[in-house]
């Protein structure tokens, strides 16, 4: 049989809300035990971790892999490597590649690329739409049927609100989210930067607050009327925030996620026109990432998701306005949580842990983000101290389109375990005595 | 004078001090009186290679440049190029370094994407002069106005000085409101809120939507064109409203205290943001502006070279 031993770490498991020196046992994929000094036969294999921290495998619920059709930016397989390498045994993967998931098919093939590549587990994302046009419900039935856990028009909003209302109700069949990207078009169309006084500065058009906080009000209106379950992503402002936590009081079916970027940068990073900056939903003002953070400590907002969006060295080096939105974030997730979260004492270190882990799985009922007995034993061992630089040559991702290259982080992954087996170790070389 | 040279490319009026500022207008107010003479030429560029590299339409500037490029007895080479850079199949990266591979000394570069100018002096050693790019700056059209203005009234400082209309849109405001602000003129813009970009009272700018408020307050107006594609972007209702509401006309000119100074960058809609007789008028330094450009870019591309400020007093060539 196969089994593991991770001893002598500060196990942190938030599902159960315990945070103390113990071993993890795992058989056969499976938390078997964890405890103090288990006894395991001596042929299991054992991993160190003690200095370290043991949690729940990061769970990421919004990634673009890129696969189909965009490989030349991230693979399936690249990108569940640098999801492991960041700590993350879970993925889901939104659905704008190229072809789109809209289908059966395609869902299965996504599932079978992460499989072959043995990393992250890869739970895919069905389009809301077929071929994310926005007009026609694509077969939520048979997407979930061959492996899906949400849909998404990600990428896109949801123009139509008919569309998103028939989507919410549709998707109670089947339990699973609608998360939406919310961004009003024609207020957006255009911008490259949050509008505001660097975008007047910089001569670029700008994308207002408004845009994202019209369309987080009408998916919370449909999410009231639907009963349905409404995930909103990559939310960016206070505005937004605050329509979040009203309807949470009013005990409504909404969650949402925010990026590490949207908690530590602002728009004043888009001076120079550096188009590692360049995102949608835009960074915003120093208002909005204090909301974003305080949302984050107090649920307002439920989890962090990177948005992990690989684009090719070459579409990064452009003019700002034609450059593409978006960047990488699997390798930088845990330091920058600490960096912004933990060093300041919003959040503590399990209850940053718990907002990768342990509430992401929840939100969007997978398995994973815990460390209970027979759960799937996707574990991660982290050195939260460790310090380390942002180098484009160490990440393992296809594409270093990350706006934190040179700067140094503390906290990263050394082991990552899904499914019993490790599939990521970092290998630190144990200094010549 | 060390403190007001200029570094390797001219971007924008945002980075420079009012040192540097005033250094240009200096050494272009000197450089004016080679377009008055018979034999237009003066040997300081004699050998440079200057390639002005046209990404957007433009007459004007392209042919103000090209004189002042010429009158430096620099060799000069025009490109004119339309669409982005994606869709005709080169990229910036890689036109710049050809442009460098070719050992061009300066580049004059106008372009549809705010930033260009920086992104290609960050990539090519060429000097590199920002002929307007996107909505982002026109830097000598901003040293120009300013000399205009220095010529008009003796001193930048304490002007009061409205740039009126499409402020949003404009490279032209953006650039003025950073030269006169940083030589010390009190600026305001006028137009109707949807032209005007968010931020500008935190740039110490005062916003008016009347233009009587603006020609009441102003010693100067410097008049921008509305171009069609705003009625087409919902931002004015129509040209005949905005000429009725924002144009300046010799009857709203008429009920100001004192005779306030007309500019505009060019090329003007007559009839939409001012009209003929104004832009005719006694008032009207628009002419001005024109002749003050070539020596505003002799100015800039002599200093970026390395030449020194007292040219003059440099041996003459004879030819």
């Amino acid at each position: 049989m196969n089994s593991l031993l991770i001893s002598g770490g500060r196990v942190i498991d938030p599902s159960r809300g315990t945070d103390g020196i113990a071993d993890v046992y795992i058989i056969d994929g499976k938390i078997e035990a964890v405890g103090r000094n288990i006894t395991v036969p001596p042929e299991v294999p054992r991993v160190n971790a003690v200095g370290k921290v043991v949690a729940p495998g990061f769970v990421d619920v919004h990634v673009h892999l890129r696969e189909p059709g965009q490989e030349h930016m991230e693979t399936i397989a690249t990108g569940a490597m640098s999801a492991v390498a960041g700590g993350f045994t879970g993925v889901c993967a939104m659905p704008n590649t190229d072809p789109v998931i809209d289908n059966q098919a395609a869902v299965g093939f996504v599932l079978r690329q992460a499989i072959r590549a043995g990393k992250a587990r890869v739970y895919p994302i069905g389009c809301i739409s077929v071929g994310q046009k926005g007009q026609q419900l694509a077969e939520f039935g048979e997407m979930v049927g061959a492996g899906a856990v949400a849909v998404s028009d990600d990428g896109k909003p949801v123009v139509s609100s008919q569309l998103m209302r028939t989507a919410l109700e549709y998707a109670k069949t089947f339990g699973i989210p609608v998360a939406d990207h919310c961004e009003d078009p024609t207020l957006a169309h255009g911008g490259a930067m949050h509008e505001g006084l660097v975008a007047t500065r910089l001569g670029l058009k700008g994308i207002p607050s408004a845009a994202e906080e019209i369309m987080v009000a009408r998916d919370i209106i449909l999410a009231e009327l639907t009963g349905g379950h409404v995930h909103l992503c990559h939310m960016s402002t206070r505005g937004s925030v605050e329509l979040i936590r009203r309807a949470k009081e009013k005990g409504l079916r909404v969650t949402a996620e925010a990026t590490p970027h949207h908690f530590s940068l602002t728009h004043e990073r888009c001076q120079g026109y550096d188009t590692n900056a360049k995102m949608n939903p835009p960074l915003r003002e120093a208002a909005d990432r204090e909301a974003i953070r305080h949302a984050l400590k107090d649920g307002t907002i439920d989890c962090i998701a990177t948005d992990h969006a690989p684009h090719h060295y070459d579409t990064k080096q452009r003019e700002f306005d034609d450059a593409p939105n978006g960047i990488v974030g699997l390798e930088t997730a845990l330091g920058i949580g600490i960096r912004e979260l933990v060093e300041p004492g919003l959040l503590s270190l399990p209850g940053l842990i718990a907002k990768m882990s342990t509430v992401p799985a929840q939100v969007f009922r997978l398995p994973g983000g815990t460390l209970a007995v027979g759960a799937p034993a996707d574990v991660v061992v982290l050195d939260p101290g460790r310090r380390w630089t942002v180098r484009a040559d160490d990440l393992h991702s296809k594409s270093t389109n990350s706006p934190y290259l040179g700067e140094a982080l503390t906290g990263q992954a050394e082991v990552t375990v899904v499914g019993g087996r490790i599939v990521f170790d970092r290998g630190v070389a144990k200094p010549d005595a | 004078m060390k403190d007001a040279a200029l570094g390797k490319d001219l971007v924008g009026l945002e980075d420079l001090t009012a040192e540097q500022i005033t250094a240009i207008l200096d050494t272009a107010e000197a450089f004016k009186e080679v377009s008055e003479r018979p034999i237009k030429k003066v040997p300081a560029l004699r050998g440079k290679t200057i390639v002005n590299l046209f990404f957007e339409a433009s007459t004007r500037t392209r042919i103000s440049f090209e004189f002042a490029e010429k009158r430096l007895s620099a060799d000069t080479v025009n490109v004119a190029t339309q669409g982005s850079s994606v869709s005709k199949g080169e990229t910036l990266v890689d036109t710049a370094r050809n442009l460098e591979a070719m050992r061009i000394d300066m580049v004059v570069i106008r372009h549809h994407a705010s930033g260009a100018a920086k992104f290609l002096g960050e990539r090519i050693r060429s000097n590199v002069i920002n002929a307007g790019d996107g909505k982002h700056e026109h830097p000598t059209q901003g040293l120009l106005d300013l000399l205009t203005l220095r010529d008009r009234f003796g001193k930048i400082a304490g002007l009061k000085v409205a740039i009126c209309g499409d402020v949003l849109h404009s490279r032209v405001a953006r650039s003025n409101i950073w030269g006169l602000t940083k030589l010390g003129a009190q600026v305001a813009v006028c137009g109707p809120p949807t032209l005007l970009p968010s931020g500008l009272a935190d740039l110490g700018v005062t916003v008016m939507h009347r233009i009587d408020d603006a020609i009441q307050w102003a010693d100067a107006l410097n008049i921008l064109r509305l171009q069609l594609e705003r009625m087409e972007g919902g931002f004015v209702p129509s040209l005949r409203e905005y000429n009725r509401i924002f144009g300046v006309s010799r009857e709203r000119l008429a009920r100001a205290k004192r005779d306030v100074v007309i500019m505009h960058p060019g090329p003007m809609n007559r009839g939409v943001e001012i009209d003929s007789d104004v832009a005719d008028g006694p008032n009207s330094v628009i002419l001005s502006q024109v002749t003050n450009g070539v020596a505003v870019r002799m100015a800039v591309l002599y200093l970026l070279a390395g030449g020194s400020p007292d040219w003059r007093s440099q041996a003459p060539d004879d030819r």
